[in-house]
This record gives structure tokens, C-alpha cells and sequence, in this order.
């Protein structure tokens, strides 16, 4: 073997090969995993925990002061008096009220909603389906308060939808249903059904998109294994496709409930005297200056929702989670 | 299997063509009642599509499906007397064990009481007793393989159909599998249509082999008649490894331009001096490659005619270092005249090379 002049270790001779500055920040930051999940966690603990949890803390905080009737001023002592003045029967009936309008759009969004969701899930094509996608949340691109002030025109008596319903006769059907007592009045404009109507509008797309979720994550093999163990259509809908669908149906109903419970536009452009629980909430703090009340108004939607989630988990709604 | 009663299935000139692809093209085949029948193919090749179609999932675009002499092409598989084992399980997540099994019960309507009998039947049966109260996403692979058995099995299907149902397991747990399942096969003596890419298990369980290839079936016979005796050079690459010669490689050796295969361990490597018996066929060459394989040891052998032959020999005396050195070295392969088949030249098994008239070999690793 010939002799070769022995070579120099390269670690000695050679520096290291020079590394920018993000290199070594990554490098950094990869071998100390802790700091990257501080550095990432931070920010949206930070805005959840003080700014959003902290204003609902001095929300809760606030109710349980008191407005002195003869000063006008918040006495800023603990006192359940407050709660005492919100326990009255008028205020009841606007908390039915309003539940019994979330209630009910929250049924007619999801019935509505799921067919559509159904067939985005099952059958339409990639094309089909981002087409569709688009057309559920383009509205949301608009704004609220436009929306729903263009459903007072179509809704009005001089409005497109009254036209339309007298060119095919059926407007014998929309006077029966205005004359009903409770959610009719003088016209769609200024009653429950067309509150109902443009509340439906405007949380559907809420409900769509999580049960779509939902059903897409239901694998055609199990439909297939119901279908080959004997079950029609039906059956499979009814013991495979509506349970695992089921988790995606409340959470769109924890939206379009919890929206139309506080929501206050609606009511004051469409409704007539009878308040909900939004309204009440902007007169108590905004013309009256009670917040007290309005704050322990606002912990009215609160309660009923938890109770709402309680009776969403016994029906089994989140077992599949 | 007896000659009078109908056979299990019954495919008649059946197609299931999706616009331009035939997945499934003209095919005309029997399984018998009680047989253990597997479909064997690469992927595409049409079997899983032809187990959709005996099952219901898929309707043929053209031909006759009969299970045990009734037609029912066009009827959904809620209405077929069949049952299906999954690639994928498809157990329902939201169900316990014992609500998965007892699902083809519940639609049936059979009575609470005798339905969690039968369930705790069907688990002891897969060797899951005691397991019913929980769910799917609490079981192992394996467990989850039994629970799809059980509930496939619980209707107490005349067919039940199984689609790569071991695909998912790791190799001990497959082979235990394998010997379970044909012992499960014998004791509910139902037809199972059983679905793989996988020759091995398609060789270690099946009573009759139909080999899958470009949506038609390339031969159907017993395993033993697949490896010895295949019809094509499809099926002989894809059933083993076989060694594929032809044009006038083969012609220096037999005398004829025909093709035949023959299989790596039925050649014997010798000195090239070693003389050559009448019945037998042999060629010269030197050892190109060398793979130690433990038990075995495959060599390529490069033939002095052109073209190299894959040969297979069992490490009774040798051992790595041998082997090892043998790269390089002259041999003379010998083997049995009868050993080598004439074989149709069609379509070949993935792997292997194109059969082109110089080309002499194609050995397919499909194991």
C-alpha cells in the first residue's frame, strides 16, 4: 500500500458551513419545543382568556350590581336585587319568546339544511361541490343589516313575494296564516312568521356547513355494510347515517340557537311591541342606562344554551366525537 | 359440491364497464356451494369490482348473476342472501361490539333476548367472548377483523364474500388469521368468495383459484393446478415466480422457438462439466447476482445464449460466505424435462419484463 500524508480531520480544519440567521431561529426553536408552543399559544390564550373570557367575567360581574332608582347610578355593591327586578313575568314571556323562535328556526334550518348537505357529502362532483359551496356562503360576504332590510322589501305588502303569491291565488294561505293569533300580524313585514322566515335566511348557512362536515366524514363502506346486513334506505338512514350525523346537526343548532337568541336586528326590523331577549338587552343599557340588567339580561341566553348542551349530550350528541 | 344443486354464483357473460374502463369484461364463471373460492389479481384487475357485483353494490352493464340458480342482477343488496366482510371493517362506531354483531339481527327484528345469545354465539365463535360492551375504536386490527367476521356471518349467509379482509394485519397476525378463517370456513360450511392481491394466502386457503387480470379471469383451478400447471405467462408470473423462455434462447435449448416457463427451485446448479441426463434440459451461464436469503439462496444466472434465468436453491450445505462467492462463477443449470411448461404468451404479471422473442425471461417477484 502506497503511503498518503495522513489527512486532516475535517472538523478541525474545515469552520462550520456558515448558517443564516432564520436557519439558526429554526434550529433554535426545534431543539426547545416548549418555547415554540408558548410562542404559538400565547397570543390566542392571551386574547380568549383576558380579553374576551375577562369582558364576559365584568359582564357577570356587572349584574350583580344595582341600579338605584333615585340617583340613576350603578351601586357597585353584590346584590341579587337585580335578578329580583329580571324574574318578572314580562321578562318570562320574552325569554319564551325568544327561545321559542330559536327553537323553531333552529328545526326548520336543520331540516332545510341537511338535504342539501346530504347530497354535497354523497353525490355531488368536486365541481359540483365547490360551486355549492359558494352559493351557501357567498351571503355571508354581504352585510347582516342589508340583508335583512331587503327582506322588508320582499316581504312588504307592495313586495315580490305578496305579488308573486297573488298571481298563483294562495294569498287566501298568507292571510289565514297573518290572522293566526301569536305569530301573525298586519302583514309579513311585521310579524313572527316573517321574522321566522328571514331568521331561517340567515343562520342556514350555519347549519349546512357542519353537518356537511359531518356526513363527509361517514364512509360509503359502512352505508354499504348496512345495506348488506339487510337494512333498506330508510334503516340506514335511521341507524347509521343520522346518528354519526348527528354531532354536525347540533353543532349547527348550537349556532342558529344561540344566534337567533341574542340576535336583536331582526326583531326590532321586523317585529312589532313584543321584545326579545336582544332588544331588551340594547333598551335596558342603552335608553334606560341600566346595565345591571341589561348584563344579567345577557346571562339569560347563557343559561338556557348550557341547558340546551346538557339535553344535547343526553341525546347522545356527542358520542361520536 | 354436489354435480345437481346450482352453483353459489353464477357469472354469465357478465360486464360492469364504467364509460371507457371495463372493469369487468365477459365473464363466464361457477362457485360452487361450500368451497372456499378466491379471486386473485393485481390491483384494477377487476376482482373487487366482481365481488361488488355478487354482493349488490354495483350492478353489471351487461350479463347474468345467479346465486344458488336465482337471477339478481339488479337487486339491491339488502335483498341478496349474502354478506360482506370489509376491507376496511366498516364497523359503526357509534355501536358497542355486541350492537355491530347483532346489527343484521336488530333490522331483522329478531327479539333482544335471543339476539344477545346468538351475539355471545358469534364471539365465541371469533374468540372474543366478553368483549361485546365495547366499541370499535377500543380494539386492536385483529380484534376488529373477527368483529366484522362475526357480524358478516350472524345472518348465517349462504356466501359471505371477503374483500382483502387481511390486508390491514402485520404478517404473524395474517397467518393466524388464515388458519382461523379456513377453519371457521369448514365449521359454518359456507361458500366464502375471498378476495387478495396476495398469492401466498390465496395458495395457503383456497379450494379453487380464479386469477384476475385486466377485468378478465386468465385461468381457475386448485392452487396445485395454478403453480404447476399455468395457462398463462400471466399466471405464472403472478402465482410464484417462474422463469419465462422463449424464441431462440429456448430453441438453443429444447430444439423449439415455443415458450415455456419453468420455476426457480426446480432448476439445479451445477459445474459446468456436470453431464446432462436424457430427461433432462440445461444451459450454461455465469452468476451474475446473488440474494441470501436465509432458508434460500436466489441467484441470477446470466445464460451464455442471452437472457438470465432466476434460480432458487435451498442452503442445504452453504452457508452466506458461500453463496456470497459464488458471483462470477460458471455453472450449468439443469432441469427436469417435464418440469418445463409450454405456455400461452399473453398479457405478463406486473414486474415482469416484456415478453419480447429475445428476451427469455420474466421472473416476477409477486411474494
Amino acid at each position: 500500500m502506497e503511503t498518503t500524508p495522513a489527512l486532516p480531520t475535517p472538523a478541525l480544519v474545515q469552520p462550520a458551513p456558515a448558517r443564516s440567521l432564520g436557519q439558526r431561529l429554526s434550529t433554535f426553536l426545534y431543539l426547545r419545543p416548549s418555547l415554540l408552543l408558548v410562542l404559538l399559544l400565547g397570543p390566542p390564550l392571551l386574547w380568549l382568556g383576558v380579553i374576551y373570557l375577562g369582558s364576559l367575567f365584568a359582564l357577570l360581574l356587572q349584574s350583580f350590581f344595582h341600579l338605584d332608582d333615585f340617583t340613576g347610578q350603578v351601586v357597585r355593591r353584590f346584590t341579587l336585587a337585580t335578578y329580583q327586578d329580571l324574574l318578572t313575568r314580562a321578562n318570562f314571556d320574552i325569554f319564551l319568546r325568544t327561545s321559542g323562535m330559536a327553537a323553531s328556526v333552529t328545526l326548520a334550518a336543520a331540516a332545510l339544511a341537511f338535504p342539501l348537505a346530504y347530497y354535497m357529502a354523497r353525490y355531488a362532483s368536486s365541481r359540483g361541490k365547490a360551486i355549492l359551496y359558494l352559493a351557501v356562503l357567498m351571503p355571508l360576504w354581504s352585510s347582516y343589516i342589508i340583508r335583512v332590510y331587503s327582506w322588508r322589501l320582499i316581504l312588504a305588502k307592495e313586495g315580490i313575494l305578496n305579488w308573486f303569491v297573488v298571481q298563483v291565488h294562495l294569498d287566501g294561505v298568507i292571510n289565514w296564516l297573518l290572522g293566526l293569533p301569536g305569530i301573525g300580524g298586519p302583514s309579513l313585514t311585521v310579524s313572527a312568521i316573517g321574522m321566522f322566515l328571514v331568521f331561517v335566511y340567515v343562520w342556514l348557512p350555519y347549519m349546512i356547513l357542519p353537518i356537511q362536515a359531518a356526513l363527509e366524514r361517514v364512509p360509503r363502506s359502512l352505508l354499504e355494510a348496512s345495506g348488506d346486513l339487510g337494512a333498506h334506505p330508510g334503516e340506514t338512514f335511521r341507524h347509521v347515517i343520522l346518528p354519526l350525523a348527528f354531532p354536525g346537526v347540533v353543532a349547527g343548532s348550537i349556532f342558529t340557537f344561540s344566534l337567533t337568541l341574542g340576535d336583536f336586528i331582526v326583531p326590532t326590523t321586523l317585529g312589532n311591541s313584543s321584545f326579545f331577549i336582544g332588544q331588551a338587552v340594547l333598551s335596558h343599557q342603552g335608553t334606560s342606562g341600566n346595565i345591571p340588567l341589561a348584563a344579567a339580561f345577557t346571562v339569560v341566553p347563557m343559561v338556557i344554551m348550557g341547558f340546551y348542551l346538557i339535553g344535547a349530550r343526553k341525546l347522545g350528541a356527542f358520542d361520536a366525537l | 359440491m354436489t354435480g345437481n344443486s346450482p352453483p353459489a354464483v353464477r357469472f354469465s357473460a357478465v360486464s360492469r364497464h364504467f364509460g371507457d374502463v371495463k372493469a369487468v369484461d365477459n365473464l363466464t364463471f361457477d362457485i360452487l356451494d361450500g368451497e372456499f373460492f378466491t379471486m386473485l389479481g393485481p390491483s384494477g384487475s377487476g376482482k373487487t369490482t366482481s365481488l361488488r357485483l355478487i354482493a349488490g353494490f354495483d350492478q353489471p352493464t351487461a350479463g347474468s348473476i345467479q346465486l344458488h340458480g336465482e337471477e339478481v342482477a339488479g337487486r339491491p343488496p339488502y335483498e341478496r342472501d349474502v354478506n360482506t366482510v370489509f376491507q376496511d371493517y366498516a364497523l359503526f362506531p357509534h355501536m358497542t361490539v355486541g350492537e355491530n354483531v347483532g346489527y343484521g339481527l336488530m333490522i331483522k327484528k329478531v327479539p333482544k333476548r335471543e339476539r344477545a345469545q346468538r351475539v355471545n354465539q358469534m364471539l365465541e365463535m371469533v374468540r372474543l367472548p366478553g368483549l361485546a360492551q365495547r366499541k370499535p375504536s377500543q380494539l386492536s386490527g385483529g380484534q376488529r377483523q373477527r368483529v366484522a367476521l362475526a357480524r358478516a356471518l350472524i345472518n348465517h349467509p349462504r356466501v359471505l364474500l371477503l374483500d382483502e379482509p387481511l390486508g390491514a394485519l402485520d404478517l404473524k397476525l395474517r397467518q393466524q388469521m388464515q388458519v382461523e378463517l379456513t377453519a371457521i370456513q369448514h365449521q359454518v360450511g359456507v361458500t366464502f368468495v375471498y378476495v387478495t392481491h396476495d398469492q401466498e394466502e390465496a395458495l395457503t386457503m383456497s379450494d379453487r383459484i380464479a386469477v384476475f387480470n385486466r377485468g378478465q379471469v386468465e385461468q381457475i383451478g386448485t392452487p396445485a393446478e395454478l403453480y404447476e400447471h399455468p395457462a398463462t405467462s400471466f399466471v405464472a408470473g403472478f402465482v410464484g415466480v417462474s422463469n419465462l423462455v422463449g424464441g431462440e434462447i429456448a430453441r438453443a435449448i429444447t430444439g423449439s422457438p415455443e415458450t415455456f416457463t419453468i420455476r426457480p427451485e426446480k432448476i439445479r446448479m451445477r459445474e459446468p462439466s456436470t453431464a446432462v441426463p436424457e430427461d433432462m434440459w440445461s444451459a450454461e451461464g455465469a452468476i451474475r447476482d446473488v440474494v441470501y436469503l436465509g432458508m434460500n439462496t436466489r441467484y441470477l444466472v446470466e445464460l451464455d445464449g442471452g437472457g438470465d434465468l432466476t434460480v432458487v436453491q435451498q442452503n442445504l450445505d452453504t452457508t452466506s460466505m458461500d453463496v456470497l462467492a459464488a458471483r462470477g462463477n460458471r455453472v450449468r443449470l439443469l432441469w427436469h424435462k417435464s418440469h418445463a411448461r409450454p405456455i400461452a404468451t399473453g398479457h405478463l404479471a406486473p414486474g415482469g419484463r416484456p415478453n419480447h422473442e429475445i428476451d427469455p425471461s420474466a421472473s416476477s417477484d409477486a411474494g
